[in-house]
């Protein structure tokens, strides 16, 4: 990105170079926000909505556009055209400031993130740990909701989002090492260049370890993203809508932004770190063809995770404060502490790593995708034994 | 320590299954009904013949007797039927039914003779007004009907009437068999 934007300068130099640096980052950024992010977090409520519908044997919203594919834009419109209620007892500060931070602690993380082999924002050294450290934002911005609307149920959810994200961030935290530890780098490119094309060179295929630590960041992200079933702070049955509940309009349309754009984040993370990222064969010398192809398996990668979320959304139900707790602290934190040693021990026995292990964890996953599908044949059949109607 | 690892094996395994049995919902069709507008039948054709909406009156076969108008036990019927001197026929100069007041009970069906008054399957009456929902079946006053004692000839009547007649005898006596097999008995 760097040297796309010196190439587009020429030989400008001094304040004028900084100046056109400036604008030229700023613009960059301001496309992704307007291009790419926010139509993406509104595809995704719509998809959510959908997807989520046909789990319930529903439809789900089908009017707008085809398919109801345009039905985010017009939730976005409506909600812009709201009233922007203040209420009279909130902290009028920072009850204004606080969706920003959580959009901005949101946003920040898309510098780091890679789309292809040449696309990315800016390749930090030490991608990851901002990704997580810029991430931690939202809890400020998420605190600063729950406490400056001054209703209990906001304070509540603003509480339990700051110790569920607190406590998260340990498991998943420890759950990104053993990819860091196999790829010797924290930078999200160099963590993919360290993985191959092939499924089972994937890191998750390293080990049964390496697939443990996969899994654990996945649910440790989808609780750090307030995703179901981690949902405590905005519990709606619970809470009204917890730190939102005094929020409208614009201000209460840019948590859920957040929320939604998180997803791409997390799917995005879980790509780079342990599915191999954006690599793809070397099929072809055509730079241009190559990188359409490594950013069409990167964002495909990607909406698959963001899929299983929805998914897992639509499946299981949102646990207690205390399950919460007991199943971070008592199972995840030491099952990630587990992983990311024996990790470091095997790559202490088998410095070239493992040809039998890695094949042996690959033929495991195959075995429960089969034996998955399996299970949804059978349920298929059963189904069709009580009546249902099965589409093709 | 065997309860810590059978819950973690637990947790597994069940999330597993539920994620299938979610999965498989994905190829089973919704069973949302999107009335009213994408729909392969309408609803009010898919309901009973004897299914009690919204009142109708075929005046090609109103006797003017005012059976109905009496039957009635909230009065949202009023009918305005006046002897003409000179023909000796029945004249129509009103027939109202407040749609609004109506409660639906099927007792001003029941008594008419020709089956004239009777139940629509029709159930959507949403107005802007309460007047709209009066209805009035009265423009031009016109002449009752007359049965003939030869049987109806007019050809424009007689599928009217026929319709009347049938309405009368699935809707008035709902057990059309048993019911003249008891009396016999």
């Amino acid at each position: 990105m760097q040297a796309f934007i010196d190439g587009l300068i020429g030989d400008a130099s001094g304040l004028q170079r900084e100046i056109y640096y400036l604008v030229g980052m700023l613009g960059f950024g301001a496309l992704v926000v307007f291009g790419f992010i926010l139509p993406l977090a509104g595809v995704f409520s719509w998809l959510e909505r959908r997807v989520w519908a046909r789990m319930q044997s529903r439809i789900g919203p089908n009017r707008v556009g085809p398919f109801g594919a345009l039905q985010w834009l017009a939730d976005g419109l409506k909600n812009l055209l709201k009233e922007d209620v203040i209420p009279q007892a909130a902290d009028p500060w920072l009850f204004r400031i606080a969706p920003y931070v959580v959009v901005t602690g949101f946003v920040a993380a898309w510098v780091a993130i890679p789309f292809a082999g040449p696309l990315i924002i800016a390749d930090l050294n030490i991608g990851i740990l901002y990704i997580t450290a810029v991430t931690s934002l939202v809890v400020i911005g998420i605190l600063m909701a729950g406490w400056s609307s001054n209703n209990k149920w906001s304070m509540l959810g603003g509480i339990r989002s700051a110790t569920q994200i607190v406590s998260y961030e340990i498991p998943a935290g420890l759950a990104l090492f053993p990819a860091v530890l196999l790829s010797g780098t924290l930078s999200m490119q160099g963590i993919i260049a360290a993985q191959g094309w092939q499924p089972w060179m994937w890191h998750m295929f390293h080990s049964p370890f390496a697939l443990l630590a996969f899994l654990l960041f996945f649910t440790g992200l989808l609780a750090e993203g307030n995703r179901t079933p981690f949902d405590l702070p905005e519990a709606e049955s619970e809470l009204v809508a917890g730190f939102a509940t005094e929020y409208s309009g614009m201000r209460s349309l840019l948590f859920f932004l957040a929320e939604w754009g998180n997803l791409y984040v997390i799917g995005a993370l879980v790509t780079t770190l342990y599915m191999g990222g954006w690599q793809v064969p070397p099929f072809t010398e055509n730079a241009v063809l190559l990188t359409l192809a490594q950013f069409a398996t990167f964002v495909l990668k990607t909406f698959f995770w963001v899929f299983v979320a929805f998914w897992i959304r639509a499946t299981l139900p949102r646990v207690r404060v205390d399950q919460l707790m007991s199943l971070c602290w008592k199972y995840m934190v030491p099952m990630a502490l587990a992983a990311v040693l024996a990790t470091a021990t095997l790559m202490v026995v088998f410095p070239e790593g493992s040809a039998p292990l890695r094949y042996a964890t690959f033929a495991i996953v195959v075995l429960a995708v089969l034996q998955f599908f399996r299970r949804v044949v059978f349920h298929l059949r059963r189904a069709r034994g009580m009546g249902w109607t099965i589409a093709g | 320590m065997t309860g810590y690892l059978s819950n973690i094996t637990s947790a597994f395994a069940t999330t597993f299954e539920a994620l299938s049995v979610t999965f498989s919902h994905l190829f089973r069709t919704p069973y949302t009904v999107q009335y009213p507008d994408r729909l392969a039948v309408r609803v009010q054709d898919t309901l009973p013949y004897r299914y009690r909406g919204i009142l109708e009156v075929d005046l090609e076969i109103c006797t003017g007797c005012l059976a109905c108008e009496r039957a009635c036990p909230i009065d949202c019927i009023v009918i305005d039927a006046v002897k003409d001197k000179a023909t000796k026929e029945m004249i129509l100069r009103r027939f109202d039914i407040d749609i609004a007041k109506c409660m639906f009970c099927g007792l001003c069906s029941e008594p008419c003779p020709t089956g004239s008054i009777h139940h629509t399957r029709e159930f959507e009456g949403a107005d802007y007004s309460l007047e709209s929902l009066v209805k009035r079946f009265v423009r031009v006053p016109v002449a009752a009907y007359k049965p003939k004692k030869t049987g109806e000839d007019d050809a424009a009547i007689v599928p009217i009437l026929e319709r009347g007649m049938r309405y009368i005898e699935e809707f008035a006596t709902p057990d059309a068999g048993a019911g003249k097999g008891d009396k016999a008995a």
